[in-house]
């Protein structure tokens, strides 16, 4: 694969801030925000010294993997407005040394978690790597409508591999979050494929507004924000979090399944159509996760 | 307006951020020993 977009006439070296925007920090903050409310939430401590490295290697892990995303993806970021301002399709960084970025961040980060905190925890983020950079930017994405569905499971890990770094072993509770983002991701996503359809059906990305229509997406926004629902509160049920947690996540829930009710019944009105109810969704939907793991943290601290 | 970076300013630039960085793992290493012995 070959970039052809903007080459400069001299090349220049690597600027550090390219090599930073390669990480995608805007997502990595979330990811950041979750690994270290799944860290705090679990029921033991560790070493404030071992905690900031295990919140450390996930964030080197996540921008290792959407490094190597973006080094795969140049010739298709070159050709979508959204994408089209990264460093690679814009010839501010050769390909060579983004892949070794890429390789060195995610390698650094499995080996001194590893090291450090606990060797279940690198497995976990090794194969959330995998996974991210792999199963979904490799293969699924250009291949089925199901790519957000599946490839979903790599924004998820980052809960669970802060609380294996604490706690040293898998329970119930972690896998439950891990749910949680992984039935957030399809609204999340395709709230924003709705509106930057034309971008993915340009490149050939088969995201379901492009495959299956924006009725058919519309509906599943539907089904996943009401199965989310309930998954949103089993952490009360079973008895890992408490009242504020529980109360919190039925609302922030219900306003999420409302935002998606809007979306899910409505039908684009023409090509001049602003989507603000699939914006506000979107925008809904980070804080909305924000919002949830902060309630968790909170829950853990405060018992009424 | 500001003017374009040179190749050198980038580098050198780049190179601090290298340093610091290797640096920063240096102390964190220091650290993490010392919490794992405790």
């Amino acid at each position: 694969m070959t970039t052809t977009i903007h080459p400069p006439a001299t090349p220049l070296p690597a600027d550090w801030r390219d090599l930073i925007a390669l990480t995608k920090p805007r997502v990595m903050s979330l990811v950041i925000f979750t690994g270290l409310c799944g860290l705090i939430a679990a029921p033991e401590r560790i070493h404030p010294v071992l905690a900031f490295t295990a919140i450390l290697c996930i964030a080197m892990g996540a921008g290792g993997a959407a490094a190597l995303n973006q080094w795969w993806e140049a010739d298709i970021d070159a050709e979508m407005k959204r994408t089209a301002g990264r460093p690679l399709p814009q010839g501010r960084l050769d390909r060579t040394t983004a892949r070794d970025f890429a390789g060195i961040l995610c390698a650094a980060s499995v080996f001194l978690m590893g090291f450090a905190v606990s060797w279940l925890a690198a497995a976990i983020l090794a194969v959330s790597i995998v996974y991210y950079a792999v199963v979904y930017t490799i293969w699924l994405k250009p291949r089925t409508p199901q790519n957000i569905v599946i490839g979903g499971g790599a924004g998820a890990f980052p809960p669970l591999i802060g609380w294996v770094a604490a706690t040293g072993d898998i329970t119930l509770m972690p896998v439950v979050l891990f749910a949680i983002i992984f039935f957030w991701t399809p609204p999340h996503f395709w709230a924003l494929a709705l509106f930057v359809k034309s971008d993915y059906a340009k490149v050939g990305i088969p995201m379901m507004p492009v495959v299956a229509g924006e009725k058919s997406t519309r509906r599943q926004i539907l089904v996943y924000a009401l199965l989310l629902l309930p998954l949103s509160i089993v952490p009360w049920w079973i008895g890992g979090a408490h009242a504020i947690y529980g109360a919190s996540a039925l609302v922030l829930s219900t306003l999420f399944l409302a935002l998606s009710v809007r979306v899910g019944l409505r039908e684009r009105t023409g090509p001049d159509d602003s989507m603000k109810p699939e914006k506000q969704l979107f925008a809904y939907s980070v804080i909305y996760l924000f919002a949830l793991f902060a309630a968790l943290v909170v829950d853990r601290f405060v018992v009424i | 307006m500001t003017q374009p970076r040179t190749a050198e300013q980038i580098r050198r630039s780049r190179n601090r951020m290298l340093g610091l960085a290797l640096a920063a793992f240096v102390v964190l290493v220091f650290f993490i020993s010392i919490a794992k012995m405790g």
